[in-house]
């Protein structure tokens, strides 16, 4: 069975049949061919969890110069019942892959992805909640920016121009998730392919740097790495992909359904 | 109608120039403010990601709102024809055209990159009430201006009906905008409502009336002259109605959330639970805002009824804009939820001095602006200039 984590990889690895459909090499013993099955089948159902591990691509990596599809919908669904009383791998990745730090300056510092503890009023069971840009359908945060600063890509990511925003905040206050955050001074160890700038606004990029070199992000790979399996990223539009079906299999809610805004992060068990 | 006489503010031995400097004094403070905010970023003020917008944006609130009713009296002598009115027409669109100087460039100076901002014409965002309000400031400054260019030079008379008409709709749309801009947030649930356009109409009506019966007494002492008693008295009235009507609308808004089953945590929030929101809300926007200056102004005392709407309106918008944020957001209705980022729990808002020297000099730039402008240009009638006529107008 494929792992549903694992979601867009197309094409799926070698298939052992065509391989015993092939020419058998001249002398090939009846063990080598066992050993050789045996070795394909093994990386069939492997494969997919360790190309999910070592961050391999949902997809193939969007040639530079390619415009992002409007076919796809990059999208994530996590299932709250995987998380780990205590995990932060997710968090703790997203930091470490983008450069940003939270504790030092309370609510100065962002937090592109936090764990929010919910506890339902009503019979008290407590989840964990990992919560991030919720890379909206309709996203306020794009509604409100007075310079186009902050967009939405064909393929549905969210995300940040640095160089055009102004810096008013509006979109921080227009994202009804409180998951859109303002640089308030100067920042240092950035990384090359995540520039940040003081002044300006930023938020979950959905690790697009990844996404369009064929990989997944990084929150995903964390969670995976660790056992937890919660996250799954995979492209929502696509009717073939893993996590469409785990989606219609799974009961899944979004944030604030009420407020139409078609959010891109389904949350299983919540 | 006899030509009405107008004259440049009289240059008064202790008064115009102290005053200039301690105006200037203060722009100069909150110049270096600016500075001070852009070189180590806002994270010196009180302003964080739980609270974007902080005191910079009240003072720029109350300012923009103000330049908008500011226009009351002209809009009443152009559109109404009201010619007694007639004397004060061009001081008037003075305060409107000051007041939005003084609010706008408290908002570019505290954009985290004001040196982008041309980028809010070059790459509008047409989804953006924010980028429309761009479009409607710097529309009413340049109508405004041409009301005033109307008035002050007899030359162009016979356009003042068109300006006049023009600036009145325009600031309509403007305060629309204005009020839209927080009405829209889906997230800010004491402020989502589409009531806050008509609300924000009425307060900078309020506001604005009020910030002109304060700058034309102020005026005349500046320059040695005298206002109109009647005038004024009637002016006062008009005050107290426009009070009264802000008055009725917040309380509308405030009811509309209340009918909400999940709105009444929101009201009782800002009603009973809110400490220092909730004392600003009952004792600045309805008890000195709204009881104090209705009393003041239908009990003849225009001039206190606007000095008490104007500190009850500054609580007003402080409350409007900063409870609304330190409210958290609802983002799991129906859950209690905690985090490192503060989910679930009253944000904290404590405006640092630097913000208050930025936002005391977005005032001085307003002030400086309208007494600079009464020194070169002929705006002031002949009364509040200081030339010794007593009566204004009627």
């Amino acid at each position: 069975m494929t792992d549903p984590r694992r979601t867009s990889d197309r094409p799926t690895s070698a298939c052992p049949m065509a391989e015993t459909d092939a020419p058998r090499p001249a002398g090939r013993s009846r063990r080598q061919a066992l050993a050789a099955f045996a070795a394909g089948a093994a990386a069939t159902m492997l494969a997919p969890g360790v190309v999910l591990i070592t961050g391999a691509a949902p997809g193939a990596a969007r040639p530079p110069g390619t415009p992002a599809s409007p076919a796809q919908r990059w999208g994530l669904l996590i299932e709250l019942g995987h998380c780990a009383d205590g995990c932060a791998r997710c968090v703790e990745a997203c930091q470490t892959e983008h450069g940003w730090h939270a504790g030092d300056h309370g609510a100065h510092d962002p937090h592109w992805i936090r764990l929010v503890s919910a506890t339902d009023d009503t019979h008290g069971r407590t989840l964990n909640l990992p919560l991030m840009c919720q890379h909206c359908a309709a996203p306020p945060c794009r509604d409100v920016c007075p310079t186009h600063a902050t967009f939405r890509r064909a393929d549905g990511i969210v995300l940040v121009d640095r160089h055009r925003c102004i810096g008013c905040r509006y979109c921080v206050m227009a994202c009804p998730f409180s998951a859109r955050f303002f640089t308030p001074g100067a920042l240092t160890d950035q990384r090359p392919h995540m520039p940040r700038g003081q002044g300006t606004a930023e938020g979950c990029t959905l690790c697009v740097h990844r996404i369009d070199q064929g990989q997944i992000p990084a929150c995903v790979e964390a969670c995976a790495a660790a056992g937890g399996g919660a996250m799954r990223f995979g492209d929502l539009a696509d009717p073939d992909d893993p996590i469409r079906a785990a989606l219609a299999e799974l009961p899944t809610a979004r944030l604030r359904p009420d407020l139409g805004l078609g959010t891109a992060v389904h949350y299983g068990d919540l | 109608m006899a030509a009405i006489a107008y004259d440049l503010i009289a240059v008064r031995p202790g008064r115009l120039l102290p005053i200039l400097g301690v105006f200037a004094a203060a722009i100069v403070a909150g110049l270096g403010a600016a500075l001070i905010m852009a070189l180590a970023g806002h994270q010196i003020t009180g302003m964080t990601n739980r609270v974007p917008w902080g005191l910079p944006h009240v003072f720029a609130y109350f300012l923009i709102l103000s330049a908008s009713g500011a226009l009351n009296v002209a809009v009443i002598a152009s559109v109404f024809r009201r010619a007694d009115y007639k004397p004060l027409e061009p001081l008037s669109a003075l305060i409107a055209v000051a007041c939005l100087v003084g609010g706008l460039s408290l908002l570019v100076l505290d954009l985290g990159r004001p040196d982008r901002l041309m980028l809010t014409m070059t790459s509008a965002n047409p989804r953006s009430i924010f980028a429309w309000n761009v479009v409607l400031y710097t529309g009413f400054m340049a109508v405004a201006v041409a009301h005033l260019i109307t008035v002050i030079d007899r030359r162009f008379a016979w356009f003042g009906g068109i300006t006049g008409h023009t600036a009145n709709i325009w600031r309509f749309v403007l305060t629309t905008g204005t009020g839209l801009d927080l009405g829209v947030l889906v997230g800010r649930e004491l402020i989502h409502s589409a009531v806050l356009a008509p609300l924000f109409i009425s307060l900078a009506l309020t506001y604005g009336l009020a910030v002109f019966l304060l700058a034309l007494p102020g005026l005349a002492w500046l320059g040695g002259g005298t206002t109109d008693r009647a005038l004024m008295q009637r002016l006062g009235r008009l005050l107290g109605l426009f009070v009264a009507v802000s008055a009725y609308l917040a309380v509308v808004l405030q009811a509309v959330h209340l009918y909400a089953p999940d709105g009444r945590d929101v009201v009782a929030f800002l009603l009973v639970e809110g400490g220092v929101y909730t004392a600003l809300f009952w004792g600045g926007q309805i008890g000195l805002g709204t009881v104090v200056a209705l009393v003041l102004a239908f009990g003849g005392r225009p001039i206190a009824a606007a000095a008490a709407t104007v500190v009850g309106g500054f609580a007003t918008v402080y409350v409007t804009l900063i409870s609304a944020q330190v409210l958290p957001q609802a983002i799991l209705p129906g859950m209690t939820v905690t985090s490192a980022f503060g989910d679930g729990a009253l944000a904290t808002y404590q405006p640092a001095l630097v913000e208050w020297v930025f936002g005391v000099g977005g005032l001085a730039i307003a002030a400086t602006v309208a007494i600079v402008a009464c020194r070169l240009f002929r705006i002031l009638p002949k009364a509040s200039a200081g030339a010794g006529v007593r009566a204004i107008g009627g």
